[in-house]
């Protein structure tokens, strides 16, 4: 089973910026929604409003039809998974104890079999890498074990924060295959974070583009690309497109 | 937040401290001294005198100075100590010189006895017989040179001359200030250097000064044959010796003042010169000292019974090594206690720094204060801060003990606040996304983050709570420190290395072990460990 996860009329600020200002959004359950734009474009306050890491001061989230305020933070969150842009895996854990964070914390009867499980997923060999720390791994590979993490404890529902924002072309590559290996196999609702449109292109169905706080055009990537609503969204793909094809790329 | 910890851990502490204390004839009787030479021996006698008429004795040798020894006597925490008319009239109670005192010892002795008691309810008893006054002393080539005989002469050729006095002559109004002004306003030296009373009578025999202050008594004064100067204008008021007696002793005792009253008028000026020659120079044991002049009195009634060991019983002539190796057993006993009081207080500055230091890292708004706040009380001087804690705590262990843990306090808190502050943000982030409670984020990220940190802040607090443990002996808690502050009155070299280097060592020991520590608690990731690559 999976879930919808939907967003109405969100309003957020930091002091006096604006972060969000009424965005609404649905993700359809079991797709992946892209989550595009310029830095303080609101982008990421709006993707950590599904696992309130941030609370809108109005508004309102549902997950899965019912409210995400209708429990306490924590259990939520485990339900929730999450993926941020340096990993943020705990220094001083192995790999497999990371991995079974929330595992542990959501009280599953075996937490290493599912960390073990997860790293699976990810492409990463329990025994070779399941006692390794953090630091004995590149960083690619730390980005495939936050991944595995993220839905180790069968979350239905996985956020990501430019996840691969900071990896060379080729670990990016891996980490892609990955996820997109991962979605296919246990079919999760994503919503995800990235400055990257070739990313955005091949990853997700929906594409968000968003600007100072608002949503200014959603669709698939080839609407978006044929019929920008703005000059804002013609200017992003041109963009992107320049520099794909620069590399000899088709079209996005 | 600090503030309150700090009052509810004192008061703890005063409770525990009170409700320990025993009452009525249960609690012997206290005898203290200040730490110089004659005050030692004095106190000694005043205990050996009070023994030998069956009365039990618990002695507090050296505390600090003048307003240590005061401030324990007038809150009952000792019971008797010798003091002097004239310190008494100057130094405590601040009281301007009346010229028909100086003239006549006993109505400045009159004037003195009654103030006290009407502003203490302290008692002088009569006095002992001798005067202890200060005595400026030149060396007697220098003096016959320079046809020094009067303070008079002395301010004439002042400009000539360098002058080396301990601080209390120079601060104390009844000191250089006041001497000078006596003097016509001569005594305008070529440079007055401060020094410590240990060294001063070295310093004029190796002609590093021309002039010193020293007590007329003073064993040193002979031995090194100097000349005092005659006070021919009558500056200095007269210092009578007399034991000096607590509210307490004075209203429930009267067994101990009978006793203590057996000595009053019955040591002259040359016999304690004597005495004191025999300690300061000869290097005889106090205890020994004490015991012969008790005999000598004809007060001893079991004078075999009355001479104990003591921490100054050494003859002078050994050198460094068999003196510390013949003190061996009783530096294993000072360096146990030593260790008693620096793990007992910081054992209690880590159960109330380390949450202090995580609630301060919870609220960040004030906590950058509270810390400096704590770090202002590192600034206050060992020494006046166990002043403060005397008419709270009294003397003995738990003023250190108090004294030491707010020394402790500091550098843990800091360090715990600051280590988990910025442990690796990004981790602890991720765990509370992950759905980590606030304590679970504590335990498994921030604190093993941090615990080097916190580890590194509890040896700094070690270290310094091994350095300053030794002040304690200026308020009777014992310790390393004692051999110390007896060595450096009595001038004492060995004895002061007897004290200085176990608790050197004992400071390196102690971070060691906490080296040791701090690698266990050190984080995975941080440790030097190969891992192969697979």
């Amino acid at each position: 089973m999976t879930l919808d996860l939907s967003a109405d009329g969100l309003l957020h600020t930091y002091g006096d910026h604006v972060a969000l200002n009424g965005v609404s959004l649905t993700v359809p359950a079991g797709t992946v929604t892209a989550l595009v734009g310029e830095s303080g474009s609101g982008k990421t306050t709006l993707l950590r409003s599904f696992n309130r890491m941030v609370e809108p001061q109005q508004g309102t989230v549902t997950i899965g039809g019912s409210s995400i305020r209708a429990e306490a933070p924590e259990v939520l969150r485990r339900r929730v998974g999450y993926v941020p842009q340096h990993g943020g895996l705990l220094p001083h854990w192995t790999v497999r104890r990371n991995v079974a964070l929330v595992p542990r914390l959501s009280g599953m009867p075996s937490p290493d079999a599912a960390a073990d499980a997860a790293l699976g997923h990810v492409g990463l060999d329990p025994g070779r890498f399941g006692d390794r720390l953090p630091r004995e791994l590149s960083g690619g590979q730390r980005q495939r074990v936050a991944l595995a993490r993220a839905f180790a404890a069968r979350q239905q529902v996985v956020l990501l924060d430019e996840p691969f924002g900071a990896l060379d072309a080729i670990s990016r590559g891996d980490a892609h295959e990955a996820f997109e290996r991962v979605r296919r196999e246990l079919g999760f609702t994503a919503l995800l974070v990235t400055h990257d449109m070739a990313e955005a292109a091949r990853l997700a169905d929906v594409i968000v583009v968003m600007r100072a706080g608002k949503i200014e055009q959603q669709g698939r990537v080839g609407d978006l690309q044929r019929s920008p609503a703005t000059p804002y969204v013609r200017e992003l793909f041109e963009r992107a497109q320049a520099a794909f094809s620069a590399l000899g790329g088709g079209a996005l | 937040m600090t503030i309150r910890l700090g009052l509810v851990a004192a008061l703890t502490v005063s409770t525990i401290a009170s409700a320990q204390t025993p009452v009525g004839d249960a609690r012997p009787v206290i005898v203290a001294s200040k730490p110089f030479g004659e005050s030692y021996l004095l106190a000694e006698l005043f205990a050996q005198t009070l023994e030998s008429r069956g009365i039990r004795v618990e002695r507090r040798p050296g505390l600090g100075a003048t307003e240590i020894a005061f401030g324990a006597l007038r809150s009952n925490a000792i019971d008797v100590y010798p003091e002097y008319t004239g310190t008494g009239l100057l130094a405590i109670l601040h009281e301007p010189l009346d010229s028909s005192m100086l003239i006549d010892p006993r109505r400045t002795f009159a004037y003195v006895a009654r103030r006290f008691n009407e502003l203490h309810g302290v008692q002088w008893l009569a006095p002992l017989g001798f005067q202890n006054g200060y005595a400026i002393a030149v060396r007697r080539d220098l003096a016959q040179r320079l046809n020094l005989r009067t303070l008079s002469d002395l301010a004439r050729e002042a400009p000539r001359l360098v002058a080396g006095f301990t601080s209390d002559f120079i601060g104390r109004p009844d000191g250089l200030a006041g001497l000078s002004e006596a003097y016509g306003g001569g005594m305008r030296f070529k440079a007055v250097r401060p020094l410590a009373p240990a060294v001063k009578y070295v310093a004029l025999v190796e002609s590093a000064v021309d002039v010193i202050d020293g007590y007329s008594t003073d064993g040193l004064l002979s031995k090194y044959d100097l000349v005092t100067l005659v006070d021919d204008r009558a500056f200095f008021p007269p210092y009578e010796a007399a034991a000096l007696v607590s509210p307490r002793l004075a209203r429930e005792r009267p067994d101990a003042m009978a006793a203590l009253g057996l000595l009053s008028g019955r040591i002259d000026e040359p016999s304690m010169r004597a005495y004191n020659r025999r300690v300061e120079v000869d290097g005889e044991p106090i205890p020994a000292v004490a015991g012969s002049i008790l005999v000598s009195l004809g007060l001893t009634r079991d004078n075999a019974a009355s001479v104990k060991p003591s921490a100054t019983g050494q003859p002078a002539s050994k050198g460094l090594l068999p003196f510390l190796w013949g003190r061996r057993a009783e530096t294993l006993a000072l360096t146990l206690r030593h260790l008693q009081l620096v793990l007992t207080a910081l054992l209690a500055a880590v159960l109330v720094a380390v949450p202090l230091g995580l609630v301060l890292e919870r609220l960040r708004t004030g906590a950058e204060w509270v810390v400096g706040g704590l770090g202002v009380l590192q600034t206050i001087p060992s020494i006046a801060l166990l002043a403060f804690m005397i008419p709270i705590l009294g003397v003995g262990v738990w003023p250190a003990l108090v004294a030491l843990w707010l020394y402790a306090l500091y550098p843990i808190a800091r360090n715990t606040y600051s280590g988990v502050r910025s442990a690796d943000p990004e981790a602890v982030e991720a765990c509370e996304a992950m759905g980590a409670t606030a304590v679970q984020r504590l335990l498994w990220v921030r604190l093993p983050l941090a615990a080097p940190i916190v580890v590194a802040g509890v040896r700094t607090a070690a270290v310094i709570t091994v350095g300053a443990a030794t002040l304690a002996a200026f308020i009777g808690a014992g310790g390393l420190g004692e051999p110390i502050v007896t060595g450096l009155a009595l001038a004492d070299s060995r004895l002061i290395l007897s004290g200085a280097i176990p608790a050197a060592l004992l400071a390196i020991v102690v971070d060691g072990a906490l080296a040791l520590v701090e690698r266990t608690v050190r984080p995975l990731h941080l440790r030097k460990r190969e891992r192969a690559e697979v």
